[in-house]
């Protein structure tokens, strides 16, 4: 069995001829957006929240990152936050609310918190709760009429996704992230090249990860279309879950530890789908258009259309050139950006910023560059600041923001102007996503640090640290 | 939820793939805590102008495809973010029925709870709907979901297929929660085993 197929069976609770499996949920997520309309319905049909015990709240996307002690300046946005206070307090649902400590990005404070664990179920109404996958979990987004089904029932019924295994070969080079992993893997097999699957990443690339990348990797699963991705728990993942708040403890503990040794694929378990990716090949990556599979390596030109295969694919990407105002194989390096933006659950982690930080120490970004760094989560932000990441940022003339999904989505007032060009950590170059008429140039933490330095793209193999 | 029988109206084209959530319905517009309220603010981006005005070359703004209810689109579309807003905004602009060569997972699972009908069907037909748009004022399309077929008056008529279980929950407008709490016992059962 896959590991995929392990999670399934245990989560199973009823199965029959012709219909959706009805899958138990471990842990449900909640934010501010996407769950009002949710409890509004539980209220009118008269239900009520049958676990708030396995629910949690955090207010993320819609929060401002400037001084939090002031009051909200969208009334409409503070309305939504506040609908989340109230529809948390009536159901007895525990919030990490925006000033409590460990208020951050939903996808980055499940797993800081250990509610994120190996072998459970996990939704969220946020289609990037794939990242919950790097601890084999099976971790997935659902829309709002599903968060209303799972708060009343803590099920969802699910038809059986098919399985697909991307296997790695070989290590990532110095420099290449797993942010570039994923880039190269989405290049690959495309923004729909993984519909319909559960993606399970393997192979050593993926083993010499942190879980921080392996959350960055997972993250951008739904960037591919797919309906999760996971990897198998390793010591690597019960390190990095010992002592979390929520994480078992004691016995309980090493109870735990045994059945997530069990969790990983057996050696003949059959995937409906093997794709294989050189990890040792790769290079860091920018992306050029619209969408995250519009991709090339630092080193290469902008595509000219009319190399296309398709006459859809030539279309795209015409459309895709006008709105980021790019020219046919112009090298990527010469490409200059107005803004940078370090931040949102694909890389707003410690480790994204410790080595974004090593990338600016002693730098200062070009004047005619002005950049943000917004950390994943309270906990991030004050474990960078006692590490003086905070100091190095802001002497290179980054601002250094409160946590929240920031510019990565726009919701809140960290936008791009009209035509402002932007090397961004984020997981979506979709138009107008990070402001309307934005042009968004998806890249690692290490290689927006760099753009934002140089005032164009640079390929940070070639960087002198200092 | 809406139910779904059967449904004839104006189709429209919109002729571009991988349209994502994002486009759909932009976020400015997310913060509502209301199922309504989004149709207005359908494809924001590209039915107005910065200005506010009416973009006439956006094609949903073409006079000939005004009171369109089924919209056909190119692959991968609904990709992006999980956000229900966007079958929200869709229906209450007016669609009943999107047809494309394929859908991302969440947004067709969003579509059917809310009594749209999200229709797969191959590249060339789906080309060749976009085309008869063009070719013929006030082109109309009957999706028969008790049949699974797809006609138009001239000629055009094909299948298409969706899961047992949604078909009927969609024809018979099933409250699916509702559905899934008939299981109590199940349920129970399932979390009792796992203390
Ligand atoms: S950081 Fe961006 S992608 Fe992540 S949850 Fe927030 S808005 Fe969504």
């Amino acid at each position: 069995m896959t590991l995929f197929d392990k999670l399934w069976a245990a989560h199973l609770v009823r199965e029959a001829q012709g219909e959706p499996t009805l899958l138990y949920i471990d842990l449900h997520l909640i934010h501010e957006v996407t769950s009002p309309q949710a409890f509004d319905g539980l209220r009118q049909a008269g239900r009520t929240v049958r676990r708030p015990d396995l629910t949690f709240g955090t207010a993320d996307h819609n929060v401002p990152t400037t001084d939090r002690s002031l009051p909200i300046a969208d009334a409409i946005a503070a309305r939504q936050i506040e609908t989340l206070r109230k529809n948390c307090r009536e159901f007895g649902i525990q919030l990490f609310d925006i000033n409590s400590s460990e208020q951050g990005i939903v996808h980055v404070i499940g797993p800081e918190l250990g509610l994120t664990q190996p072998g459970i179920t996990i939704v969220c109404g946020d289609s990037h709760t794939s990242t919950h996958g790097a601890f084999g979990a099976l971790a997935f987004g659902i829309g709002t009429s599903e968060v209303e089904h799972v708060l009343a029932t803590q099920c969802l019924p699910q038809n059986k996704p098919r399985t697909m295994k991307v296997q790695t070969v070989g290590q990532l080079p110095e420099g290449v992230t797993a942010k570039d992993l994923a880039l190269g893997i989405i290049g690959k097999i495309g923004t729909d090249g993984a519909t319909g699957y559960v993606i399970e990443y393997a192979g050593e690339a993926v083993r010499g990860l942190s879980m921080e990348g392996r959350m960055t990797l997972c993250n951008m699963s739904i960037e591919a279309g797919a309906r999760a991705g996971m990897i198998a728990p390793d010591q690597t993942t019960f390190e990095y879950m010992r002592g979390r708040k929520f994480a078992p403890q004691g016995d309980a503990w090493d109870a735990a530890v045994n059945y997530w040794k069990t969790l990983g694929s057996d050696h003949d378990a059959v995937f409906d789908n093997v794709v294989e990716i050189n990890a040792s090949a790769l290079e860091p990556f920018v992306t050029w258009g619209t969408s995250p599979g519009m991709v090339v390596p630092v080193t290469s030109y902008v595509p000219d259309p009319a190399d296309a295969k398709t006459a859809g694919d030539r279309q795209a990407a015409q459309r895709a050139l006008e709105y980021m105002a790019l020219t046919p194989r112009t090298n990527i390096q010469d490409i200059t950006i107005d803004r940078a933006f370090i931040g949102s659950c694909t890389n707003a982690r410690l480790e994204d910023l410790r080595a974004a930080a090593r990338v600016v120490k002693g730098y200062h970004i070009s004047s005619s560059v002005s950049a943000l760094v917004v950390p994943g989560s309270y906990n991030v932000k004050q474990a960078a600041e006692r590490e003086g990441l905070d100091r190095i940022f802001s002497d290179a003339g980054f601002e250094w923001r409160e946590p929240g999904c920031s510019m990565c989505l726009g919701m809140n007032p960290d936008i791009l102007q009209p035509g402002e060009r932007c090397a961004s950590t984020s997981n979506r170059n979709f138009e107008g996503r990070q402001g309307r008429g934005g042009r968004t140039h998806l890249v690692s933490p290490m290689m927006a640090a760099a753009a934002a330095i140089k005032g164009h793209f640079t390929d940070i193999r070639n960087w002198e640290f200092k | 939820m809406k139910s779904f029988k059967q449904h004839t109206g104006l189709v429209a084209p919109l002729d571009r793939a991988n349209v994502d959530t994002d486009q759909i319905i932009p976020k400015q517009f997310l913060k509502r805590i209301e199922r309504t309220g989004f149709g207005e603010f359908l494809f924001y981006d590209w039915r107005y102008l910065p200005d506010g005005t009416l973009n006439s070359n956006f094609i949903l703004n073409h006079p000939r495809y005004q009171g369109a209810s089924i919209l056909v689109a190119a692959k991968n579309f609904g990709c992006g973010s999980s956000r229900e807003h966007a079958p929200w905004a869709l229906a209450e602009y007016g669609f009943r029925v999107i047809i494309a060569p394929s859908f991302a997972d969440i947004f067709a699972n969003n579509c059917f709870k809310n009594g749209m009908l999200p229709t797969t069907l191959p590249g060339p037909t789906v080309l060749e709907i976009m085309q008869r748009t063009q070719e013929n004022e006030g082109y109309k399309l009957t999706v028969d979901l008790e049949a699974q077929t797809i006609a138009d008056e001239i000629g055009l008529s094909t299948t298409f297929r969706v899961s047992e279980f949604q078909r009927y929950c969609l024809l018979e407008g099933l409250d699916d929660i509702g559905l899934t709490l008939t299981h109590e016992e199940a349920i129970s059962a399932y979390e009792a085993s796992r203390k």
